[in-house]
């Protein structure tokens, strides 16, 4: 950086682009080392043990050496119909969050890019879902779900619509009542990115389509979807992601109950880990989860780059 | 643009609507924090609570060891927001500044990072800091967090590092400032509101943070906040349900606080990494 050269300025691009190309000097890898090497340590390293691990017959306390089994617990995983089962779980509950969610954070961002008098009161409020511990989440929803002295069964009898139940301990309403819980913490984020998405759509794209006699549904069509795309499909590929891996708010709610149909495969990993010890079976439930996610990711990478590169 | 009178009114009712969604559970949970046992037995129970009271504060913090549990989030927090923030802003600097290979691949790690189930992390790490007897110590959770906060850290960093025009740096350049005394003189000060934001972001990260501490804290005087919480809820599920909202309602303060400084700017930061990246 001391000598900017005549010739790397005339290469340089147009404003935009202001990054310089070419390798990095000693002093730059001097800056890059000090957070570099703990993410090889402890992030990249445990990932490789990881995978190493789930091809041993790991456990905790045991006093037998642990030793390489292959790919055994993986032909393991597939007979596992409870694993298989917190799988499925575990992708309803993803997308059953993910795309109400997009839905409704996609009108909210577009409700509050208008001029409106309580916005600022949203905004607001959006802090709180979003600050919020998810454990903290969890037990505020436990007491609204609460049979006996929870809000919602009261706003029920209120309404006259019966007596309400126990949502979290019902074999059929557990798996759509932490859902909820799902989409009312994540909806703020959501919601947010979208806006800030909208933000960056030129106004005068929008007014210039509504001279021209384009409707609300053409003009979102055209001017604002495209513009949104990038933003929209990051969000929503990283939703799907946080959703499918999420674990402490449904710890909470109902530890995977009643019954396992809660059980979100993180739950189901954390108990073969830390309560059973079995660490080996454990870790390839993990690389069985990257893997699909890997897949999911790529889908999601490819529809993006496929809708051209607006960004 | 002009929007018509209905259309209007269709709108408040949405934005009503959210905001009844968004404040209602909270309110109840406030609610709930400051109800008498009695009122908390009752078959009807009522928005406000008709004979507010402090007791479930006083027998939260009588049942767990709260305040313990609170210096350790705060502990675990601060120390995990400042070595992050330390280590990410040279790397991030360097990020933003060359287009090399290896920033290409730092901001790939940023996505994938966040794509691993924790489990499969976890289980190593466990294992390691088992051999290191980093297990039940704040160390030990500290250098998790700081792995686990530093890809967006990264991520952030590099956004704020953008804004800064090079061309400053180019100008002290030409006066004759060294390398470091551009970054120390320059650079630094510019960066220091995204600095400070970063650090609050992974302060609250880590204060909210609940598997991990799960796993590598074992006994209650060790124990973060989020932790103890779930102590408030039975094994069979059964929760004293005053004292358990009035802890919760504690636990969430800090991070309300904290976030409120800095929403604009990680709002900010999201435009800019999910637009420039």
């Amino acid at each position: 950086m001391t000598s900017v050269t005549e010739a790397q300025k005339a290469v340089r691009p147009a404003p935009g682009g202001k990054e310089r190309r070419g390798v990095m000097d000693r002093g730059a890898w001097f800056l890059v080392l000090p957070a570099l090497i703990p993410i090889l340590v402890l992030s990249v390293g445990p990932l490789l043990y990881g995978i190493a691990l789930s091809l041993t017959d790991a456990q905790s306390g045991r006093t037998r050496p642990t030793q390489w089994i292959g790919t055994l617990n993986f032909t393991d995983l597939l007979h596992d119909t409870l694993f298989w089962e917190s799988f499925r779980i575990g992708l309803v509950w993803a997308v059953g969050v993910t795309v109400p969610q997009f839905l409704l954070a996609l009108g909210l961002a577009l409700l509050l890019n208008e001029d409106l008098r309580l916005r600022w009161l949203a905004r607001a409020l959006a802090i709180v879902p979003w600050a919020m511990p998810e454990v903290v989440v969890g037990v505020m929803w436990r007491l609204v779900y609460n049979p006996d002295a929870g809000i919602l069964n009261e706003t029920i009898r209120d309404l006259g619509l019966g007596d309400g139940r126990d949502w979290l301990s019902g074999l059929g309403t557990a798996l759509p009542a932490v859902v909820v819980v799902g989409i009312w913490a994540g909806l703020p984020t959501t919601t947010v990115a979208l806006l800030a998405g909208l933000q960056n759509t030129p106004r005068e794209l929008h007014e210039a389509a509504a001279v021209d006699g384009a409707g609300a549904w053409r003009r979102f069509r055209t001017v604002t979807w495209p513009a949104l795309r990038p933003v929209a499909l990051s969000i929503t590929a990283l939703n799907l992601i946080w959703n499918f891996n999420s674990f402490a708010l449904v710890y909470v709610l109902t530890s995977g109950g009643p019954g396992g149909r809660t059980r979100l495969p993180m739950l189901f990993a954390y108990e073969e880990a830390f309560r059973y010890g079995q660490f080996g079976y454990a870790a390839a439930m993990g690389c069985v989860m990257v893997a699909l996610i890997s897949i999911l990711l790529a889908l999601f990478l490819v529809g993006r780059l496929r809708g051209g590169d607006e960004a | 643009m002009r929007t018509g009178r209905t259309a209007r009114a269709g709108q408040y009712v949405a934005l009503l609507a959210y905001l009844v969604f968004l404040a209602f559970p909270f309110l109840w949970l406030i609610s709930t924090a400051f109800k008498p046992p009695r009122e908390l037995g009752s078959l009807h129970p009522t928005w406000i609570p008709r004979d507010p009271t402090l007791a479930n504060f006083r027998q939260a913090f009588d049942e767990q060891p709260l305040l313990h549990a609170a210096l350790n989030s705060l502990i675990a927090a601060l120390g995990a927001a400042l070595v992050a923030v330390l280590l990410a802003t040279p790397m991030a600097y360097v990020m933003a500044r060359h287009r090399t290979r290896l920033a290409r691949a730092a901001t790939g790690w940023v996505i994938v990072s966040q794509a691993f189930p924790l489990v499969l992390v976890i289980i190593p790490l466990f294992l390691v800091l088992k051999n290191l007897r980093l297990i039940n110590s704040m160390p030990g959770l500290i250098t998790v967090y700081v792995v686990w906060a530093l890809p967006f850290a990264l991520w952030m960093l590099v956004g704020y590092v953008r804004a800064v025009p090079p061309e400053l740096e180019e100008a002290a350049a030409v006066d004759g400032a060294g390398r470091l005394r551009t970054l120390v003189s320059v650079t630094a000060p510019l960066l220091a509101p995204g600095i400070v934001a970063t650090a609050m972001f992974a302060f609250v990260t880590a204060w909210n943070e609940f598997f991990f501490a799960l796993v590598l804290l074992k006994t209650p005087e060790k124990q973060t906040l989020p932790v103890i919480l779930t102590h408030f809820i039975g094994a069979e599920g059964v929760a004293d349900l005053g004292p358990l909202a009035a802890a919760a309602f504690l636990a969430t303060l800090p991070s309300l606080v904290v976030f409120a400084l800095i929403q604009r700017r990680i709002t900010g930061g999201m435009l800019t990494g999910a637009v420039k990246n």
